[in-house]
Parts: structure tokens; sequence; C-alpha cells
């Protein structure tokens, strides 16, 4: 894998003192997609701001594609694109018109063809002579994606893309990003959305108070919470689990009075039905049996409020 | 340079233009009528001539003048004043383009918009007085640059600006005065000797001085004070908007 974004102890502080980003370091590699989860107000924004060039950086570097943001900003930023979070689009431009514009502002020249593509792609081809204030929220979404797919750009930055939208567009979305991604563009996204992360991530970053709490594989993330515990709670307390259950993967709660059966939900055998058989030999009476599973939520929350996950 | 990007903004800027063309030509063509009738018959009634000039004939130039001044001031803060406003300035900010070209792209479309609004109002002139062009080419330079200076001092104020209310209080409260005591309706040489002088302290002065001078030879100060003070001010204007890009002032945080 080559890495396309290399991002160096970068820092962002305001004049009031705030340090929005607390010296983040992170390499993205070509083609994958990377979902930055944190909080409000977690550094998420300012992180793409400052490497998409919005944002002055205090200290640190990004390179992207090998090109220094600062000293050869014309290569770095022509490989990226920027999906903003608000809508923030000319109400009286038609859309042909607008993303025409962004092409050109990218230093392309007017390429009919192109940007036909992209419309046709983003289901806006229809409305290519619509002003945008004729637009649903919906569709106006879609042409801040096609702008920022005008130049072609290698890298594209999604800042919170289904933030307020309906399940339908969400889905939508994702499949534009599955396209995307197939086409070989880098995407990084920006969600408070879990199930967004596990729909379309390769990789989940957590960022909270402008620091990188954790960069990890989704599927690691999923297998750690694909474990599942049940609880077998007893009708008696016990002192000790007895020998015959020593087989399986098994802890007794304070009171003795629960057995706890920690198992891997993507396992071929969960064994649930060999310890029920088991613990009714041993002679124990079940008085209730509970599940519980910690979720990817409960990861973040954990990690973001500094306990352990 | 990034041409696309320069030709994109300013195709851009025009289009909206493009958009309101009736007003943008009606406008200027309905003021400036009613400017002849108030000024050029009901005042000039009783001035019958200025240094060998009809009154009519005279205030051309200053009339000119203050629609393209008022107009590359506008044009110009409101083109980038909007993408603030809109929050579309992410994708200039996120472009491939450096100041200067920004600066050619918004205050290219802002000058060519007031220079068209102001060849309107010197067609519209002829229908009512007659008018005569002793020197096109100091003509042409001084509309293209005054198009130009005010188009940048416009961008300055478009970048200054946090609200609408704002975009218009330097056109108002500070260079329409300058305009209308800038000698736009009559000669310094009408003035007492006190205010003669205090008002060679008032920049609008040179301005409107050597354009008038280019349409009749005549002027308030030499041809080539006036051609100083408006590249000055151009440079000026230049100077500043190149310190806002440097520092990011109320563009990039």
């Amino acid at each position: 894998m080559t890495t396309i974004l290399s991002i160096r102890d970068l820092r962002k502080s305001y004049a009031d003192g705030f340090e929005a980003l607390k010296g983040v370091s992170l390499d993205i590699e070509q083609g994958e997609i990377l979902a930055l989860l944190g909080p409000n107000g977690a550094g998420k924004t300012t992180l793409i701001s400052t490497v998409c060039g919005i944002t002055t950086p205090t200290s640190g570097t990004v390179t992207v594609g090998g090109h220094d943001i600062q000293t050869e900003f014309r290569a770095a930023r022509r490989m990226i694109g920027l999906v903003p979070q608000e809508i923030a689009l000319e109400p009286f431009e038609k859309v042909w018109n607008t993303v025409r514009f962004s092409r050109g502002l990218f230093g392309y020249g007017s390429d009919n063809a192109r940007i036909e593509e992209i419309l046709r792609k983003l289901s806006l081809w229809d409305k290519r002579k619509n002003a945008i204030k004729e637009l649903s929220g919906g569709m106006k979404r879609r042409v801040l994606i096609a702008k920022a797919l005008a130049h072609e750009p290698r890298v594209l930055f999604l800042d919170e893309p289904t933030a307020g939208v309906d399940v339908e567009l969400r889905k939508d979305m994702w499949e534009i990003v599955a396209e995307l991604k197939k086409a070989g563009v880098t995407i990084i996204l920006t969600t408070h959305y879990i199930e967004e992360a596990e729909a379309i991530a390769d990789r989940v970053g957590v960022i909270d108070k402008g620091e990188l709490r954790l960069v990890q594989d989704k599927n690691t993330l999923m297998a750690q919470m694909g474990k599942k515990q049940i609880e077998v709670m007893l009708a008696d307390p016990i002192q000790a689990i007895p020998d015959s259950l020593a087989v399986h993967n098994l802890t007794l709660n304070g009171n003795g009075d629960a057995l706890v059966y920690t198992y891997d939900t993507q396992a071929d055998r969960t064994g649930i039905t060999t310890l029920l058989n088991d613990v009714a030999q041993a002679g124990l009476v079940l008085r209730d049996v509970q599940t519980r599973q910690s979720s990817l939520e409960e990861i973040f929350v954990n990690l973001v409020s500094g306990e352990p996950a | 340079m990034n041409w696309s990007a320069i030709a994109a903004i300013y195709r851009f800027e025009m289009a909206r233009f493009f958009r309101t063309l009736a007003q943008s030509f009606l406008s200027p063509v309905l003021s400036t009528s009613l400017y002849f009738v108030v000024f050029g018959t009901a005042i000039g009634s009783r001035i019958q001539e200025v240094e060998g000039v009809s009154y009519g004939a005279f205030i051309v130039p200053g009339l000119i003048m203050l629609s393209v001044v008022m107009l590359a001031i506008s044009n110009a803060s409101f083109g980038i004043y909007f993408p603030k406003f809109l929050g579309t300035i992410y994708e200039l900010l996120s472009a491939p383009v450096n100041f200067i070209e920004i600066v050619i792209g918004y205050v290219g479309a802002a000058a060519t918009k007031s220079l068209f609004v102001g060849l309107v109002i010197l067609v519209t002139a002829t229908f009512f007085v007659d008018i005569r062009i002793e020197h096109p080419f100091a003509m042409a330079a001084f509309l293209i640059l005054s198009c130009l200076s005010f188009s940048l001092l416009g961008f300055i104020v478009g970048i200054w600006a946090s609200n609408f209310e704002q975009i218009s209080l330097v056109p108002q409260l500070v260079v329409t005065p300058l305009i209308f005591l800038g000698g736009t309706f009559y000669s310094i040489s009408m003035l007492p000797p006190v205010w003669q002088t205090i008002t060679l302290f008032n920049p609008v002065v040179y301005l409107i001085s050597g354009f008038r001078w280019s349409f009749y030879g005549l002027a308030d100060v030499p041809i080539g004070f006036s051609l100083l003070a408006i590249l000055v001010f151009t440079g000026t204007c230049l100077a500043v908007i190149g310190w806002i890009f440097k520092t990011g002032w109320r563009i990039r945080s």
C-alpha cells in the first residue's frame, strides 16, 4: 500500500489560546476509506480544514501525494476534493455552471464530457439546468459532491456527509462512497454515526479534544465488538466453578450467583448449547439467562471519556 | 498562474451581472437621465457655461465617475462578501489559487461591469448634450484605472465587512460625500478660496479633474497630479490586499 496522505504532529491553536489540534499524526493509504469519529468540537473539521488549506496550521506538516500543503500548495490541493459539512452553494447559479466553476478553479478547462459523467453518476443530469435554490436538500448535497469531484481528486474529504439527512439518502451516500472507492479515490469522512463507520469504512479513527485516540482496522474493531457475553444466573449461589465446567471459558461473579461466558459471535460454533447442557448436568439450577454485547459505540464512548473499553 | 481559475471566477461573476442585465442596463440610464433633468435642466438653466463648456456637458465626466466609482465598489465588495456570507468561500480557499489570481478574477469582473455602466452613461449623455472628447486615450485610461482602483477598494470593503450593512457603509458614508464634494457638479474655481484649498485634500477631486480634462481640456489640478493620485490610490489598495492575504485577515483562520 502507498501512503497518499501523511500528517505529522499537526497542531492548531487559535488566538484565544484554544488548542483545536494537539499534535495529530496519521498516515492514510491510497484507496482506503477512513472514518473519523468524534464528538462535537473534537477537532474533526479543524483537521480537515487544515489539510485542505482553509485553516493555517500552527505547526506540523501535511503531505498529499508527497506534496507539502504549504510549500507545494497547488500540487497538493489539486489532489484534494472537499465536501463541507454545511450546504454552501450560490442559490441562483445553475447546477452545470457551478460544477464547471469548481473544475475551472482547480485549473482544469471546461470538459463537458467529464462534467456530464459526474452529473450522471450523481443523478444530477436531469437537474443540470436548474438553479441551486430549486433543489431539495439531498440534491444540494449531491451538487456539493459533484463540485468536489469536478477536478478528479485522488483524495476526497467528506465532512459529515449524512448529518441531518434521511435514511434513504444516507444509503445513497454510502453507495456513492463505495463507487468512488472502486474508482480508486481515497476517502476520509467524519461522522457522528457509528453505523456509518461500520458500513463503509476500512479503518476507523477516533478523535477527541484535538487528539487522535485510536486508529484501527474496522474488522479488528468489529472483532472486539463481536465478543459477546452470556450471563447464566443461578438459583443458588456457588463457591467455585464446578470442575465439569472447566472446559468452558467461564468466570464466576462476585456474589457467586452468576456464571459469565465470553464467546465470539462470528465463530462457527458459539458453544452455548454445550455449556447449558453441562450446567444442567452439573446439577445447577438456572434462574435466568442474559446476553450482553460491547458495541463500537460503547468502545467509542469509553475511549473519549478516558475509561478503558 | 492558474489562468483557468481566473477565467472561472471572472465568468462566474459576470454571469451574475448578465442574469440581471436589464437592471444593470436600465438603472444607470434612468439615474443619468434624472441627473440631467434635475441638474442639467433645472440648475443648468441658471448656470449658462463653465469655462466655455455648457453646464450639462460639464457635469458628464463627473456623472460617469459618480456611477462608475459607486458601482465598482458595490460590485467588488458584494462579489467577495457573498461567498463569505454563503460559506462558499471554502472552495476558493481550498483551491490551488493564490491571492493574485483571486483578485484578478473578482476585481477584473467588477471593473468590467462598472466600465460597461460608465460607457452606457456616456452614450446616454449624448442624447442630452453635445459631448466632445479631446483626449480619448487619456479618457479611456482614466476610466479604466478608476474602475480598477475602486474595484480594489470594494474588494477590501467586502473582505472587511461582516454584514450587509457594512458593505453599504463605505460607499454611502465615505465615498458619496467625497464625490459630491469633489467637483462632480461644479468647478473648484467656483468655491471661496478657503474651500478651494480644503478641497485639494479630497482625492476624488484629482480623479474628476483628470477625467474632465480628457473631455474638454479643463482641469482644476494639473493632469500629472491626477494621474499620480490615481496610481498611488491603486498601489495603496493593492498593498492592503496583499497584506490581507498574507495574514489571512478575516478570511483564513
